[in-house]
C-alpha cells in the first residue's frame, strides 16, 4: 500500500505526455497503487507534481524532438537538476536521460546521465545457445541483478530478490560511463544497463507497468521514495 | 538470461472469446476480459488478442476489450485483427496494447510495415503469417514432398507467397517479431508444424512466436527445442483441456527450458 504524508494526502505523480507511446498503463498502474496521477504536457501542472515519470516507446530522435517542441527540455532540466524533483524514465524515457543516442542517426539526449545509447551488437560475443543467433529486439522477460551497491533506502528494488524478471522490449541499450549510475544489469549476449539511479534521477529499461507483480513493486517503491 | 514466453492466444468475435479448428467452426469460449484476468493471475508472460471479425463496425468493441484488459492486467498485450492503417495502430496503443499484429494489410501493402515501424518502432510491430500446405502454391524450400503457402484474409485467400521468403521480406521491411501459425495444425491439438517453424525461425533474426496445434505440454517443448521458437502460443489447450499456464511453466522448466520464475523475494 502507498504510504501517505502526515496530512493524509497521497502524492501526486506527473506522467509526462510528450506523444510517445502508451501512457495509460503507467497511469493505471500508479492509480492502482494509490497514487494521485496526472498525465499531461502542461508545464504548470507538471510543476505541481511531487514526482515525475518520463515513459516512452519509439525512437530516440523522435522522443527528443517532441520534448524540445513542447518546451520540456529546459523545464525538466530545472525541475530535476535544480529543484531536485524525483523523475523516473521508463524504456525510451530512460534512454533519453543519456548524453547521446545512435538510433537512426546521432542525437543529443537530455544528458543527465553520462551515457550513450547504442544498438545491441553481438559481434565478438557468444550469445546463449551456440546454435542460435541472438534475436533483436530483445523481447520478453529477463532477470536483473541489482548493483546499487550500498544499503540503499532509496532503491526502487526494495523488497525484491536479486534475479527477479521484468519485461523488456527494445533494440537499443544504454552504456554508462560512470558505473555508479548503474542500478541494475541484465544479460542478453552481454551485460547491459537495466536500470539507472543518480540522486533523484531513476530509470528502468524494462517496463514496470508491464511486469506484473515485480513491476508493480518497483512503481510502489518509487511512489514511496522519500527524497 | 532471456526467458521463453508462454502466450495464451484469445480469438475475439463480437466481444466474445471464440475458438475453432483450422480457422473455421468457431465456438464461444467466454468473456475475454475475464479470461485475461485468469491468465494474468496464472502468470502468462504475454497475451495475444486477435479479432477475427475485424470489421470497421466492430472496432470499438476491440478497443474497449483492450482498454479494460490493460486497466487490470499489467502485462504485455499484443493485439491484431484487421489492422489496416496507422490510425488503428495508434488507437490500439493508446488503449493499452504494447504490440500490434498485422497480417493481410502487410501482404496487400508491404510498405505499410515500414511506415508502421518508423512511426511506432519495430519492436511494436508483429507480422502474423498464416501458412497452409497447399498444392497450388510455389514450391517451398522446406521439404521436397510438401509445399507451403502463405494465406491471407483469415486463412481464406492463397497468396502464392513462400513463408520463409515472406518472413525474410517482412523483417527487412521492419517487423520486430513474427507470429507464425500453421492453419493445418490450428485447433487440432496434434502439435506445432515443427518443419515450418524451424525453417522460418532459422531464417530470420527476429523472435518467432509459434502458433497453431498445441495439444500437450510436450508440444511446447518441441516448439522450442526442435522448432527454435522464441515464444510459444496456444489457444485450445488452455480453453478445452485442464492444462494451465502454471502446469506449462513447470513442465517447461523440468524439460530444462529457461522460463520465468514468479518468486519475487
Amino acid at each position: 500500500m502507498v504510504s501517505t504524508e502526515s496530512n493524509g494526502k497521497i502524492k501526486m505523480i506527473g506522467i509526462i505526455d510528450y506523444g510517445m507511446g502508451n501512457l495509460r498503463s503507467v497511469a493505471k498502474a500508479l492509480e492502482l497503487l494509490g497514487a494521485d496521477v496526472t498525465v499531461t504536457a502542461d508545464l504548470s501542472e507538471l510543476s505541481t507534481a511531487e514526482k515525475l515519470v518520463l515513459p516512452g516507446v519509439g525512437a530516440f530522435g523522435d522522443g527528443m524532438k517532441n520534448l524540445h517542441s513542447l518546451g520540456l527540455v529546459d523545464f525538466l532540466g530545472t525541475e530535476v537538476l535544480t529543484n531536485k524533483k524525483p523523475l523516473i524514465g521508463i524504456c525510451l524515457g530512460m534512454q533519453l536521460l543519456a548524453k547521446e543516442g545512435f538510433e537512426r542517426g546521432h542525437h543529443t539526449g537530455l544528458g543527465w546521465i553520462d551515457a550513450s545509447v547504442r544498438k545491441f551488437d553481438f559481434s565478438g560475443h557468444h550469445g546463449g545457445n551456440a546454435n542460435q543467433v541472438l534475436k533483436v529486439p530483445h523481447v520478453g522477460w529477463n532477470d536483473v541483478k541489482f548493483t546499487d551497491g550500498e544499503q540503499n533506502l532509496n532503491s526502487i528494488f526494495n523488497g525484491l530478490k536479486d534475479g527477479v524478471s521484468f519485461y523488456f522490449v527494445h533494440s537499443y541499450h544504454m552504456i554508462c560511463q560512470d558505473k555508479s549510475d548503474v542500478a541494475a544489469i541484465c544479460n542478453y549476449g552481454y551485460d547491459f544497463t537495466a536500470a539507472v539511479h543518480r540522486d533523484n534521477i531513476f530509470g528502468t529499461q524494462f517496463h514496470p507497468e508491464k511486469s506484473q507483480d515485480a513491476g508493480l513493486k518497483v512503481l510502489e517503491n518509487y511512489i514511496n521514495l522519500k527524497i | 538470461m532471456l526467458k521463453i514466453r508462454i502466450i495464451p492466444s484469445l480469438l475475439l468475435k463480437e466481444g466474445r472469446c471464440v475458438k475453432g479448428i483450422r480457422f473455421t467452426s468457431f465456438r464461444d469460449t467466454g468473456n475475454p476480459v475475464t479470461a485475461a484476468r485468469i491468465y494474468d493471475a496464472q502468470g502468462a508472460d504475454e497475451l495475444l488478442f486477435i479479432d477475427i471479425l475485424a470489421s470497421k463496425e466492430n472496432r470499438k468493441t476491440l478497443f474497449d476489450i483492450v482498454s479494460r484488459t490493460a486497466e487490470e492486467c499489467f502485462m504485455p498485450l499484443c493485439v491484431g485483427g484487421g489492422i489496416k492503417d496507422t490510425d488503428d495502430i495508434r488507437k490500439l496503443l493508446l488503449a493499452g496494447a504494447d504490440k500490434i499484429s498485422i497480417n493481410t494489410a502487410a501482404i496487400e501493402n508491404p510498405k505499410f510495415i515500414n511506415k508502421a515501424a518508423e512511426i511506432f518502432g519495430n519492436q511494436c510491430i508483429v507480422v502474423s503469417i498464416d501458412v497452409k500446405k497447399s498444392g497450388a502454391g510455389q514450391h517451398s524450400v522446406i521439404g521436397s514432398d510438401s509445399e507451403y503457402e502463405v494465406f491471407s484474409h483469415c486463412g481464406t485467400k492463397p497468396t502464392g507467397l513462400d513463408p520463409v521468403q515472406w518472413a525474410k521480406q517482412v523483417v527487412e521491411q521492419g517487423a520486430g517479431e513474427i507470429l507464425l501459425t500453421s492453419i493445418d495444425q490450428e485447433g487440432t491439438r496434434t502439435g506445432y508444424d515443427l518443419d515450418l517453424l524451424k525453417a522460418v525461425a532459422d531464417a530470420v533474426e527476429v523472435p518467432v512466436i509459434a502458433s497453431g496445434g498445441v495439444g500437450s505440454l510436450q508440444d511446447f517443448v518441441d516448439g522450442i527445442k526442435k522448432g527454435h521458437a522464441s515464444a510459444v502460443s496456444a489457444g485450445s489447450i488452455f480453453h478445452f483441456t485442464d492444462q494451465s499456464i502454471i502446469k506449462a511453466r513447470t513442465y517447461l522448466a523440468e524439460a530444462g527450458i529457461n522460463v520465468r520464475s514468479r518468486e519475487l523475494r
